[in-house]
């Protein structure tokens, strides 16, 4: 009976309309699961911080708060304010929770645990990972809210600014790299901590004796780079003005209430676990094992080791996103974008220049 | 190069809070879980007033002299009491409280000269409209009394024998005759 099963479920996992239909369902189950229950983490981290218990009441370490949300939620009444225009009101909620579920295809979570094996995945997933800008801002424009429409304005404004010191710094790791498939991304990591990325790029061991000079000499800078334009671009404290709650009313999404606003919360910790993940397998080697790497004769166990080692780093980000989330004051808006244009461009097109310059180096040491 | 110390500064900084909030996450909570834990109230908590009763015999000092009605300046007390057939000093029969006048300014509780009133240490009313504003505070008393497991003073009792004492019982319940 367990034969058969294996059986079956191995036949399923291997033939391609019910393997990509599982991983759909799967994909789907994770980001809801992560989206409910990473709420639960914030509210929690948030009450630690300050050292609170955070919610106690609704079930045991009040792990059923988020289910408690959830019915909340659904069971508002759905309602457009009159004079907004319905299609688009109605179309922001889907485009900003779409695009994670795409990206999230296309990102290994273990050796053979990976949706589509895409040569561009990285490409993909930031042609998707872009929508969400264009989501909140059709949101808060349909809405017919002044403040709403202003405050789209600035989460495009946010947006276009540290969309472009991320995408600097993801074609540094692409120049190293030299590939944009995500799971010969991780496979170049293999072999230790001091393989990843983020060292890598200071010190090559690759090629085996002492090693040579890596390709990027400002790996961890870069990395400190891509976190916080992650932070920006999923709207997420302390530049957290798309809703800027207790001075904006909800930014772009004043108008909508229970489930619509819901849809919005959920694709912010949506688009984090995606940010974290992309952060995880760029820089922290995806699911490779800190010391030495994980032996082929393991199979599905070594595999599973690995997706545990990828989910520690992934949560690990996570967390400190939290800890920052509960750590600093919210910039303020000039700030945000001095920030952006003045120190993190620079810095990435210094660090991008330095990069081709070594690369094509011949290697002296 | 301004620019350059400026951001290394500010990032050590940045470090620097991140350290302190760290800290924080892994010391213990030091909030109090209201409706299951509850801070003790300090002695000289106001709350609304209550009769004090002899620990001993368990009957109010209260003579119903009037003295604290007259010296309330909101008029929120009215009181009534008999003398017990056998005793020398009036006792309280009914001592009504308007909660939702009083402004809990202690004047009743200097101005009695029997030790007879003092503030409760109920911080947590919680009400229907309009419950609070006639308290029966002798019926507070007979509750507390029978708390701590004696038997409330009836004034309405026919005059006690003097009690032997090999039964030193303070009051029989008696059957309150019709008023």
């Amino acid at each position: 009976m367990i034969a058969r099963t294996l059986e079956l479920i191995t036949f399923l996992l291997t033939h391609e309309p019910y393997r990509s239909l599982i991983y759909l369902l799967c994909i789907c189950g994770f980001v809801a699961a992560n989206a409910a229950y990473l709420v639960w983490v914030e509210r929690k981290g948030a009450g630690r911080f300050q050292r609170r218990p955070g919610p106690t009441e609704s079930g045991p370490w009040g792990l059923l708060q988020p289910p408690a949300d959830g019915i909340k939620l659904l069971s508002k009444q759905v309602m457009a304010p009159p004079g907004s225009d319905k299609i688009l009101f109605w179309a922001a909620p889907l485009m900003v929770i779409a695009p994670p579920l795409v990206c999230l295809a296309a990102i290994p979570f273990g050796d053979t645990i990976l949706a589509r094996n895409i040569n561009i995945g990285l490409l993909l997933v930031f042609s998707f990972g872009s929508i969400n800008v264009m989501a909140l801002m059709l949101g808060g424009w349909a809405s017919r809210n002044k403040f709403a429409i202003i405050s789209s304005a600035r989460v495009v404004s946010q947006n276009v600014a540290y969309e472009i010191p991320m995408l600097l710094v993801v074609i540094t790791m692409i120049m190293v790299t030299g590939t944009m498939n995500l799971q010969e991304v991780i496979i170049q990591q293999a072999g230790g901590f001091w393989n990843w990325n983020i060292l890598r790029g200071i010190w090559d061991f690759s090629g085996g004796g002492w090693g040579h000079i890596g390709g990027n000499l400002l790996a961890p800078i870069t990395f400190l780079i891509f976190y916080t334009c992650m932070l920006a671009e999923t709207n997420r404290a302390p530049f957290d003005m798309a809703e800027a709650e207790s001075e904006l009313v909800a930014g772009a999404f004043t108008e909508y209430g229970g489930m619509g606003f819901g849809v919005f919360f959920m694709a912010e910790y949506a688009n984090i676990v995606v940010g974290c993940a992309l952060a995880t397998l760029l820089f922290l080697g995806g699911w490779q094992s800190p010391i030495g790497t994980l032996p082929a004769s393991w199979g599905i166990i070594g595999t599973l080791v690995g997706v545990g080692f990828f989910f520690a780093k992934m949560y690990f980000l996570i967390f400190s996103v939290v800890w920052i989330r509960w750590t600093f004051p919210r910039t303020q808006f000039y700030g945000l974008l001095n920030l952006s244009w003045k120190i993190l461009i620079p810095i990435s097109l210094f660090t991008l220049l330095l990069t081709s310059v070594l690369l094509k180096l011949p290697r002296l040491f | 190069m301004n620019l350059v110390t400026e951001t290394f500064s500010g990032f050590l900084s940045l470090l620097t809070g991140l350290r302190i909030t760290i800290k924080e996450f892994f010391s213990p909570v030091i909030t109090t879980q209201y409706p299951h834990q509850t801070l003790p109230i300090p002695k000289r908590f106001r709350g609304h007033i209550e009769l004090k009763w002899n620990e001993e015999t368990g009957k109010p000092n209260c003579t119903s002299c009037n003295i604290c009605a007259k010296a309330c300046p909101s008029d929120c007390i009215v009181l009534d009491g008999i003398k017990p057939a056998g005793e020398k000093t009036k006792t309280v029969t009914t001592y009504h409280l308007n909660y939702t006048l009083c402004s809990l300014c202690s004047l009743c509780v200097e101005a009695c000269p029997f030790d007879a009133i003092q503030h409760s240490n109920r911080y947590n009313l919680a009400s229907v409209p309009n419950q609070w504003n006639d308290m029966d505070l002798v019926q507070r008393y007979k509750d507390q009394v029978i708390r701590v497991g004696k038997t409330p003073y009836d004034p309405y009792a026919p005059a006690a024998v003097p009690a032997p004492a090999a039964a030193p019982v303070v009051a029989t319940p008696a059957v309150q005759p019709a008023q």
